[in-house]
């Protein structure tokens, strides 16, 4: 029976063309609607013809005053791919971790990515003095990230067998606990930085610069890419370690690989744009309630709509108190909650 | 023992008995001070103050009590040879305040009940909060005043600030008073409108606040778009994220889009310390002048 249904489980079907497509618009939707909306007015086609005057050899003059080209380029255009990148990390990060513990729940928090980072972040501001906008930030929360992960990793192998990912989901918990209790001791000593480590705790893209694209990208790239190419070893994983193993997969070097990779995507992303929760849940679980359970279909459209869906996430964020702004974790949390409790009522009456 | 106080008693009576009759405020005690925490009497002339609160310290040590402040919290850092503890006004611990024996204790928020745990113990307690205008500033100074013993000198530093104050706001000429402003309170571009106390003192000015537009929930504290800030072109740019978050002109100007910003390109970003900005104590004259100097410039 099991290798029955680990067979079906890996011959189940890709993405079929109208996702495909679907999702790419969708994709192209978003970054066109954050392009064109915030508290400075350009219209679509001054998008446009800005955007071809910067292409050589095509001779268009942009219609756009300084002030326009900069607030465009400088500073949305960098805002926008920001958080396509940073989206569609945490998403994909998400869809392995699910597939990788057997657990629905899981998402990039669960390891303690996000309280290692957090505290990394919290370490360098009220000890090496780096400031929020310090290059060695994301460096510092990066660090961070990858210790909570290996100390969960370490726990959670010690506690029981690797097979037993329950374990190492509750070694991830106790990880984070632990890690913010450490960070709140830190905040209560320097309260004089108190406000800077939360408005970075916050998340948000509020100061996305091509700098942190940059920053984040090599890492968001390499992690994506790695997950992609083994999004039919997740489907395998998926069905039990044992017919895994029995299929002749090496369980625990591919599982260690791919949680490698989406902590380090993770904490990149993290380092670039603070906590921002929920993705990592909301976007795998509505592509396997609409298109297919099959990582194959999962991984790589998590990527896209991902991307997309924080994009807009984003556009609400600095438009809803335009020309003030919400912090982005709060606009994921308050759409995420309720749309998640959706998602779990929907997904235990098809069962 | 009983008799070398005696002697001292004496000796300090001998000195001050002059001064005494000189001034009949020293022997006003008991006082009653109407504080935000209601009538607070202060049966005699405080000698172990407690101030939780870094505006307290600065207020007290302005008015001449700060011989008599035995311990300050671990924000107050201004003046320096102000008696520094690690005792927290965000988290006050009643028993660590209560083992320095005050007589009266200042804080600027009532967290956790520690004004009532406080009173419990007979501690007089001043809740000194954060001032929304001057006046309520200058009203706190004048308590502080009354609260130690200092009454004339409160008075004396009121006067002072409202003096120096109304001479910052006369020598802007009326031409450059209608300049736009933004305020920083950190990277990320949280700013204070016109309805906080740091607002109001921009308003006194006559200048244009651009986080007034912005504030649609009314905290005072709304988050800024950085588009938002660059499409405004605000005439002045005041950084309150100097120390916290080493925020400075050079580093305004490198922020990418914000060349094309009026205060960036005509040198009118000024770097202030975020205590003086944050506070509502007597350095804000301090605060004033930096400000009035940026907006004289031609």
């Amino acid at each position: 029976m099991a290798t029955v249904s680990a067979e079906t489980a890996v011959r189940a079907r890709g993405i079929s063309r109208p996702w495909r497509l679907l999702a790419a618009a969708l994709l192209a939707g978003a970054l066109l609607v954050g392009l064109g909306v915030g508290p400075v007015g350009i219209g679509v086609t001054g998008i446009v013809e800005s955007a071809l005057s910067h292409l050589p050899f095509l001779h268009v003059h942009s219609p756009l005053g300084s002030v326009q080209e900069a607030v465009l380029w400088q500073i949305r255009a960098p805002r926008v791919v920001l958080a396509a990148i940073v989206g569609g990390m945490l998403a994909i990060a998400g869809s392995s971790y699910q597939g990788v513990f057997h657990n629905p729940l899981a998402d990039p928090y669960l390891l303690g990515v996000a309280a290692g980072s957090g505290l990394g972040a919290t370490l360098a501001i009220a000890y090496g003095h780096v400031g929020t906008s310090g290059a060695l930030l994301p460096v510092a929360a990066f660090v961070g990230g990858l210790t909570a992960v290996a100390a969960a990793y370490v726990l959670g192998r010690s506690a029981g067998s690797v097979r037993a990912a329950g374990a190492l989901v509750l070694a991830g918990l106790t990880v984070t606990l632990f890690f913010t209790a450490v960070q709140t001791f830190v905040q209560q000593q320097h309260t004089n930085t108190l406000r800077d480590v939360y408005s970075w705790l916050l998340g948000g893209f509020s100061t996305a610069t091509w700098k942190d694209v940059a920053v984040a990208a090599p890492y968001i790239g390499v992690s994506s890419l790695v997950i992609l190419l083994h999004r039919r070893v997740l489907d395998v994983l998926s069905v039990g370690d044992e017919e895994a193993s029995s299929l002749g997969v090496n369980v625990a070097r591919l599982r260690l690989l791919i949680v490698l990779a989406a902590t380090a995507g993770t904490a990149a992303a993290v380092a670039v744009s603070g906590l921002i929760a929920f993705v990592g849940i909301i976007v795998p679980h509505t592509i396997r309630l609409l298109v297919s359970t099959s990582y194959r279909a999962v991984v790589p459209l998590s990527l896209v709509v991902g991307a997309a869906f924080l994009v807009l996430t984003d556009v609400l964020a600095r438009t809803v108190v335009s020309p003030g702004e919400l912090p982005i974790g709060v606009v994921t949390a308050f759409f995420g909650a309720p749309f998640f409790a959706v998602v779990l009522r929907t997904s235990r009456s098809m069962r | 023992m009983l008799r070398r106080s005696l002697i001292l008693v004496a000796a300090l009576a001998a000195v001050l008995a002059p001064a005494a009759a000189a001034k009949s405020h020293a022997a006003s005690f008991p006082v009653t001070i109407h504080a935000a925490n209601g009538d607070v009497v202060v049966t005699s002339r405080p000698t172990r103050i407690v101030s939780l609160s870094p505006t307290g310290t600065e207020d007290l040590f302005a008015v001449r009590a700060g011989s008599q402040v035995v311990a300050v919290d671990n924000d107050s850092d201004y003046p320096k040879s102000a008696p520094h503890t690690s005792l927290s006004g965000f988290t006050p611990n009643v028993e660590a305040i209560a083992g320095y024996k005050p007589d009266l204790v200042v804080v600027s928020n009532d967290i956790g009940g520690v004004v009532a745990s406080l009173q419990k113990l007979g501690i007089a307690v001043l809740l000194e909060p954060a001032a929304d205008n001057l006046a309520q500033a200058y009203d706190e100074i004048r308590q502080l005043g009354g609260a130690t013993g200092h009454t004339p000198q409160a008075r004396k530093v009121v006067a002072g600030m409202e003096r120096a104050l109304t001479k910052l706001l006369r020598s802007v000429p009326k031409a450059q008073r209608r300049q736009t402003v933004y305020h920083e309170l950190d990277p990320t571009y949280y700013s204070a409108t016109s309805a906080t106390f740091i607002g109001r003192l921009y308003k006194l000015f006559g200048f244009k606040n651009i986080a007034d537009a912005a504030d649609a929930t009314h905290t005072g504290y709304p988050q800024l778009s950085a588009e938002y800030i660059v499409s405004s072109s605000p005439d002045i740019v005041v950084l309150a994220d100097s120390v916290c978050c080493g925020q400075s002109a050079a580093s305004v100007a490198a922020r990418p889009g914000w060349g094309s910003i009026a205060a960036v390109k005509h040198h009118r970003v000024i770097a202030v310390n975020d205590s003086i900005a944050s506070r509502w104590g007597p350095r804000i004259v301090d605060f004033a002048r930096a400000i009035a100097a940026v907006a004289r410039k031609r």
